[in-house]
């Protein structure tokens, strides 16, 4: 089986979001840049997968040069190849034309299944995976909290709000998994040395065939008009328990009427 | 002269930091209160890979330079601040695991290395006894030669993680008249022999996640093929060689706490107000904030530069001896800068600083005591 791992590079989310005033974007060379947290998720699952039916697992990062590390990173926890596509005609992509890029990138590749992670930690729009399946007529299963592959087919359990549907597909699919599917592990000592010498391919976007008037900040489909900081963070709501039982009727209806419960 | 870390070595060391904040330091608080040791933290570290970290690779381990060893100890103490844990890893590591690899034959090779890399079974190493530590020529266990049979009769103490290993490396006399670098040898004895019993659990000031035993030997009956090394050249080539892997790369747990303690007060010293202003504000604070992140550096620098020699090749003794003497009193001295500065809270454990303090005084004893390491440095000099 192989399986590909888009992973993102993101800024820290450790550290404040600088947002570029001019062009309206993320400006990535302001703070640190880290993989992407919610890639350790999907990486996490890739490498079960690895150890289960010995899959063959390839990062995928779309992304500058500087991007290179996020690979590395990647492949530290175990995985087995890196592809990085890089072409100076892809900055200011939107969701869109990152999906274009990942879903040309994977048609030049062999894959049985892509694993995206659910959301990233800048951007937060949660389109790319859905984008790619749709791009590559591949089914998409997505808000995966559960997957197990048997053979050609995959089954997954898809998160919502009053609990999981159980889904098959045949592969080759596009899944993307929440943060509930597993508990990621650190990068050991022997990955993070392995990793060295894992092989790395860069591919520009003549060599996936794609023109660079479909990406790029002037063939994005959204258009970011402003920005503006975050609120501050409102008082929360105290519940003082006076020993009578009151509060814990009054966390319960504070429960029921948040629709915790 | 470059005084970075590799990008692989930063990589591991943000690793172990990450992973120990999030599997050991949760329940440290209890579990030094219950001075329990935790398979289950235990079972976590070696599923990470640290059980096997300088282990040749072709034994299930990762084959890890010094250096790095001494960035896992680190990193490890640094997000965990269990320091029994680091105290038992680093034994089962450097004194329990590394002899083996360093001087076992093809046979014992394979049959402890890749359990002890794996983290199955916990390494020790016995040379201290009740009247012999620092003078560890004065051992008066005796190992008798019956046929291909030793007998093995004596006592050994303070020996770390006695109570879990499946083997023990024992140091005892096999030749009554010779000078010390020929009496010695080293025997791989296994747990259950008739005779081989923890004769004592010890209770301690702190390290207390980690198992300190009495092991008495009684007749023990162990066969020349667990002869570990040479005979009679155990104390020179293995018991020397174990104290130089204490002096670079143990200590370097006390480096991450020293670092952690640090941070800790740091960010104490912003939040606590009194008389208006964050203490860190005041003069007195500072000074001690200061000379601790001094004495961090200097700590660091020694360790490191120990560490490497050692990997290098080049002669370090008198180095080694300096990080031990240095480290252990330093790392005394930041803690109760660190309990100061946080006041009462700073004396009851619940803000950790506590038990960092009890915790750092054993690395100017354990390995070779801090006048022991003084006299290294002084000989070089005096001669
Ligand atoms: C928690 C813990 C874990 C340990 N783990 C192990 C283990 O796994 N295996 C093992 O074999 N041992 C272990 N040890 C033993 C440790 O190495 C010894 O305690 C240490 O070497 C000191 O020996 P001692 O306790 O006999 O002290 P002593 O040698 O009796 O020293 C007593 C005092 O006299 C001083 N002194 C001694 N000789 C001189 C001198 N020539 N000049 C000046 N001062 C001197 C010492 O510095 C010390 O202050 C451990 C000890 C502890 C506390």
């Amino acid at each position: 089986m192989k399986v590909v791992v888009p992973v993102k590079r993101t800024p820290d989310t450790a550290g404040e979001k600088v947002i570029d005033a001019d062009s309206l974007t993320v400006d990535r060379e302001a703070g640190e840049s880290v993989l992407c947290p919610v890639n350790e998720f999907s990486i996490e699952e890739a490498v079960r997968l690895k150890e289960k039916h010995g899959a063959e697992v390839t990062v995928l990062v779309v992304g500058p040069e500087e991007a290179q590390p996020t690979v590395r990173k990647a492949l530290s926890y175990g995985l087995d190849a890196g592809l990085q596509i890089t072409d100076e005609a892809i900055a200011g992509s939107d969701a869109l034309g990152t999906a274009r890029v990942i879903a040309a990138a994977l048609e030049a590749t062999e894959f049985d299944l892509v694993v995206f992670g659910g959301q990233s930690t800048d951007a937060r729009t949660s389109l790319v995976p859905a984008a790619v399946a749709e791009l590559l007529g591949l089914p998409s299963l997505t808000y995966t909290r559960y997957l197990e592959v048997d053979g050609e087919t995959i089954t997954v359990h898809r998160e919502h709000e009053e609990g999981w549907d159980v889904v098959t597909a045949s592969l080759p699919a596009v899944v993307s998994v929440v943060e509930a599917i597993n508990e990621p592990r650190y990068p050991s000592f022997k990955g993070i040395m392995a990793a060295k010498s894992k092989p790395l391919e860069t591919k520009s976007l003549a060599d996936l065939g794609v023109s660079a008037d479909e990406v790029g900040a002037g063939a994005a489909s959204a258009t970011m008009y402003e920005f503006a900081p975050r609120p501050p963070k409102e008082a929360g709501t105290v519940i003082e328990d006076d020993g009578s039982g009151a509060a814990a009727a009054q966390l319960a209806d504070w429960l029921v009427e948040k629709k915790f419960v | 002269m470059d005084f970075r870390l590799s990008e692989e070595q930063e990589a591991f060391l943000d690793s172990v930091r990450a992973f120990a904040r999030e599997h050991v330091e949760p329940g440290v608080l209890e579990r030094d209160r219950a001075g329990t040791w935790d398979w289950d933290v235990w079972k976590q570290v070696a599923g990470f890979g640290l059980t096997g970290l300088p282990v040749p690779q072709e034994y299930g381990g990762s084959g890890a330079d010094v250096l790095t060893t001494g960035l896992a100890m680190e990193g490890l103490a640094y997000g965990g601040r269990d320091a029994g844990l680091n105290l038992s890893l680093g034994a089962h590591l450097t004194i329990g695991a590394m002899p083996i690899a360093l001087h076992g034959n093809e046979e014992q090779k394979q049959r402890w290395l890749p359990k002890l890399a794996a983290g199955e079974t916990v390494g020790a190493f016995a040379i201290t006894e009740p009247d012999a530590g620092s003078d560890t020529a004065s051992m008066k266990t005796r190992a008798e030669l019956h046929g291909d049979t030793y007998v093995l009769n004596g006592t050994k103490t303070f020996i770390t993680n006695g109570s879990l290993a499946e083997v023990v490396t024992v140091i005892a006399r096999t030749d009554p008249e010779a000078p010390a670098g020929q009496a010695f040898t080293a025997f791989l004895v296994e747990k259950g022999t008739p005779g081989f019993e923890v004769s004592k659990e010890l209770k301690k000031l702190g390290n207390r996640t980690s198992p300190t035993v009495e092991l008495s030997l009684d007749d023990v009956e162990v066969h020349t093929s667990q002869i570990l090394g040479d005979v009679g050249s155990a104390l020179w080539k293995i018991g020397f060689e174990c104290f130089d892997w204490e002096r670079t790369v143990m200590i370097a747990s006390a480096v991450g706490s020293m670092q952690r303690d640090l941070e800790e007060s740091v960010r104490y010293a912003k939040e606590r107000e009194a008389f208006g202003k964050p203490i860190g504000r005041f003069g007195a604070i500072q000074h001690k904030i200061a000379q601790m992140r001094l004495r961090l550096e200097i700590a660091r620098l020694l360790q490191r530069q120990a560490a490497w020699m050692k990997d290098e090749g080049i002669e370090h003794s008198t180095e080694a001896a300096m990080a031990k003497a240095y480290i252990g009193e330093a790392g005394v001295e930041s803690a109760l800068d660190a309990i100061q500065l946080h006041g009462g809270w700073g004396y009851v454990d619940e803000f950790h600083v506590e038990r960092s303090l009890r915790d750092a005084k054993l690395a100017g004893i354990g390995g070779g005591t801090t006048e022991i390491q003084e006299m290294i440095i002084a000989r070089t000099l005096l001669g």
